[in-house]
C-alpha cells in the first residue's frame, strides 16, 4: 500500500471541487487556484515517477480490501509515464487557457480538472470496471471542454462525439460482461491469470469479448474505420481544450498496451498475441489515410488533427509489432508526438489570432502580425510532427523504424512511415509557406494582442520537443526498462500476493 | 428464463441499433436508450440468472452473483446521465441549426437536381 498513488485523483478531485462552488468567485482567484492545482498534479506524478523508477509494482487497494476483491490502483513506469506526459501537457494547456480561453463559461476550470482526474484514473487503474468508469469519468468532461467556448461551429461535431462515445462505452460494457461471465473477475491481474486457463466454448466468448474492447479502445484511439469524428470535432475545439485532448487519442493506445500486452500477450494460450494481426495493417492505414487528410486539409487546425491520425497509427503500427523493442520505440515517439501536436495546436491558435478574418485558413492573407516568432514556432513544431532531425520526432521514428525484425512487417512498415512522413513534410511545407510567405497587401482588422502567457506556453510546449533530444539517452532507457516491465507479466500477477495492511500482525 | 431473458435482450439490442442509424436526433437518443436498457440487462445475465438465491459464497449451492449487480448500479447511473447530456445535446442543435437532423443539415435532396434538370430543361 502506497498512498501516494491516489494524490493524481485527489488533487484534481478536490481542486474541482472548490471550482464547482466558486463559480461566482472573482477570475482571477479562479485561475490561480486552478493553475496552483494543476501545478500539484505535476508534482505528485513527478514524485511517482521517481517511485516508478525502481522498477517495482506498487499498489493502492480502495478500502484495503485485497485484490482480486477490491478495486486497486496499480503503479508501473507505463502508468507513470503516462502521467507526466499528460501533467506536464496539461499545466501548459492550462497556462494557455487563461490568455482568456477561459472566459465564457464559469465551469471551464472545473471541466479541465475533472478531465485530468478522469485521465489520471484510466493511467493507474488495475480494473477493467474501473477503467470503464474512468473513461466516463473523461469523456463527460471532454463532452463540456469541446462544446465551450460561444457559438454554432461545435454543435454538430460534438454530438458526432457524444453518441459516438456512447455506443462505445454500450460495447465496452457487453465486452466486461462477457470477459466477466466466464473468468468471474475483472482485476487485470487475476484476469492475466486466468484466461490461459480458459479453455472449450468458453473461449469463443472470451475471445469475442476481447476483440469488442479493442473496438472500444480504437474508437478512443481513432483507428482507421473509427477515426473519422476526429477531425472536426478537434479542428473546431478551444486551443487549450484542442491541446489536452492530443492526451485523449493515446488513453485508447495506452489501454491497448496495457490490456492487450497483460492480459492477452505471449502468456495467454489459446489467446495470445489476439487481435494483433488485425492492429498492424489496420495501424498502417490510418498511417496512411492520415497523411491524405493532412495534404487535403484546408485550415492548420484541421492539418494538425489529421497530425493526430498520423500519430495514432504510427504508434499502434509499433506496438502491433508485439516486441519489446517495439514498444519502447512507440512510448519514445508517444511522448514526442503528444506534446509536439499539443503545442502545434496552441501555435495554430495564435497564428490564427494574428491574421484577421483568415484566421487558421491556409489561404493568402495580408501580412501576419509577430510573424517571425510564430513562424519559428511553427517550423520547430512542424519538423518535428514530420520527423526531420534534429528534433525529436525523427528519433522516435529512427526507433520505431529499428525495432522492426527483417521480414514483411519492415518492408510494409518502412514503405508507409517513410513515404508517410515524407508526404506530411509536404503537407506543412505547403501550409506555411502559403500561411506565412505568400502575402498580399492590405491591413487586418480584429487581430489580438500576442499575451506573454499564450505565447510562452506554446512555446514551452514545442521548445519540449528539444528537451527530449537533449534528454534523449535517460529517456530511451526508461520506456526500454518500461517495456522490458510491460513484457514481464509474471511480476504484475504478483501484485495479487501484496500483503494488505494489518494482515502481517 | 433464459430464453424469455436472451430474447429481450436481443430485441432491446436490436431496435436500439435500428434506431441509432436514423437520421434524427430524436430517434438516435431512443436508440441510445434501448441500447442501454440492453446493455444492462446483458451485464446483469453475466453472473447467471437465479431467483431467491443468497449472494454469500458457502451459504447453499446456488447463489447469486453480487458483482454485476454492482456494475449495473454504476452502468444505470452513468447512462442516464449521459442521456440526460445527449438530451441537451440535440436540443442545442435543434436550436442552432434550426433542423434536428444529426449533421445540422440534411445532405442535398434528389429534389434539388430534379429541380435542375427542370431549369435546364427548360
Amino acid at each position: 500500500m502506497n498512498h501516494w498513488l491516489i494524490a493524481p485523483i485527489v488533487i484534481p478531485l478536490l481542486g474541482g471541487i472548490v471550482q464547482t462552488f466558486m463559480g461566482y468567485a472573482p477570475i482571477s482567484l479562479r485561475r490561480t487556484l486552478a493553475l496552483a492545482t494543476t501545478v500539484l498534479i505535476v508534482v505528485s506524478s513527478l514524485i511517482l515517477l521517481s517511485l516508478a523508477n525502481d522498477g517495482s509494482y506498487r499498489i493502492y487497494a480502495f478500502g484495503n480490501w485485497q485484490p482480486p476483491f477490491g478495486i486497486v490502483l496499480v503503479l508501473d513506469r507505463l502508468s507513470a509515464l503516462m502521467l507526466v506526459m499528460t501533467s506536464v501537457l496539461a499545466v501548459f494547456a492550462h497556462l494557455f487557457s487563461l490568455g482568456g480561453a477561459d472566459e465564457g463559461n464559469r465551469q471551464f476550470h472545473t471541466l479541465f480538472l475533472f478531465q485530468l482526474m478522469g485521465l489520471n484514473i484510466a493511467f493507474l487503474t488495475g480494473d477493467l470496471f474501473n477503467l470503464f468508469v474512468a473513461f466516463e469519468v473523461l469523456l463527460i468532461a471532454s463532452y463540456g471542454l469541446l462544446m465551450h467556448g460561444g457559438g454554432t461551429l461545435r454543435t454538430v461535431p460534438g454530438l458526432h462525439y457524444v453518441v459516438l462515445n456512447l455506443v462505445g462505452s454500450a460495447i465496452f460494457l457487453i465486452a466486461v460482461g462477457m470477459i466477466y461471465s466466464v473468468t468471474g473477475t475483472l482485476n487485470m491481474a487475476d484476469l492475466a491469470v486466468k484466461i490461459p486457463q480458459v479453455t472449450g466454448e468458453s473461449l469463443n466468448l472470451v475471445q469475442a469479448g476481447a476483440m469488442m474492447l479493442l473496438v472500444v479502445f480504437a474508437l478512443k484511439a481513432a483507428l482507421l474505420p473509427l477515426c473519422f469524428w476526429l477531425p472536426k470535432a478537434y479542428a473546431r475545439a478551444t486551443a487549450p481544450v484542442a491541446a489536452l485532448f492530443a492526451v485523449m487519442t493515446k488513453v485508447g493506445v495506452y489501454a491497448i498496451i496495457r490490456v492487450y500486452v497483460l492480459i492477452f500477450g505471449e502468456n495467454a494460450g489459446d489467446l495470445a498475441n489476439l487481435g494483433m494481426d488485425w492492429l498492424f495493417p489496420l495501424a498502417l492505414i490510418t498511417l496512411a489515410m492520415g497523411v491524405i487528410g493532412a495534404l487535403g486539409a484546408s485550415s492548420l487546425k484541421t492539418l494538425i488533427a489529421w497530425q493526430v491520425i498520423i500519430s495514432v497509427g504510427t504508434l499502434l503500427a509499433a506496438v502491433a509489432l508485439g516486441t519489446e523493442k517495439g514498444l519502447s520505440a512507440a512510448l519514445f515517439y508517444l511522448l514526442s508526438t503528444t506534446w509536439t501536436v499539443a503545442g502545434l495546436f496552441l501555435v495554430a491558435e495564435l497564428i490564427s489570432n494574428q491574421r484577421g478574418s483568415a484566421g487558421d485558413r491556409i489561404i493568402t492573407a495580408p501580412k501576419m502580425r509577430h510573424r517571425t516568432l510564430l513562424s519559428v514556432l511553427f517550423m520547430l513544431g512542424a519538423v518535428a510532427a514530420a520527423g526531420l532531425p534534429p528534433l525529436s520526432g525523427f528519433f522516435g521514428k529512427v526507433l520505431i523504424l529499428k525495432s522492426v525484425e527483417p521480414g514483411p512487417h519492415m518492408a510494409w512498415l518502412w514503405a508507409v512511415l517513410l513515404m508517410g512522413s515524407f508526404l506530411s513534410l509536404i503537407a506543412y511545407s505547403r501550409a506555411g509557406s502559403i500561411v506565412f510567405w505568400r502575402t498580399v497587401d492590405g491591413h487586418l482588422e480584429k487581430t489580438e494582442p500576442l499575451k506573454g502567457t499564450v505565447s510562452v506556453s506554446a512555446g514551452a510546449l514545442i521548445a519540449l520537443t528539444v528537451v527530449i533530444v537533449l534528454l534523449a539517452g535517460p529517456l530511451n532507457e526508461y520506456t526500454d526498462a518500461t517495456a522490458a516491465q510491460l513484457f514481464d507479466t509474471a511480476a504484475y500477477t504478483d501484485i495479487l500476493q501484496t500483503p494488505m495492511i494489518g494482515e502481517d500482525d | 428464463m433464459e430464453l424469455i431473458f436472451a430474447l429481450v435482450i436481443g430485441s432491446l439490442t436490436a431496435s436500439g441499433v435500428y434506431l441509432l442509424l436514423r437520421a434524427r436526433t430524436f430517434p438516435v437518443v431512443m436508440g441510445l436508450t434501448l441500447l442501454s436498457y440492453g446493455v444492462n440487462l446483458f451485464l446483469f445475465a453475466s453472473g447467471r440468472l437465479s431467483t431467491g438465491q443468497q449472494p454469500i459464497i458457502g451459504s447453499t449451492d446456488l447463489y447469486a452473483d453480487p458483482l454485476p449487480q454492482a456494475l449495473v448500479l454504476t452502468a444505470i447511473v452513468i447512462g442516464f446521465a449521459m442521456t440526460a447530456f445527449v438530451v441537451v445535446l440535440s436540443l442545442r442543435n435543434l436550436a442552432d441549426n434550426e433542423d434536428d437532423h444529426v449533421d445540422g443539415c440534411p445532405p442535398e435532396q434528389p429534389a434539388d437536381s430534379t429541380q435542375e434538370q427542370e431549369e435546364t430543361g427548360k
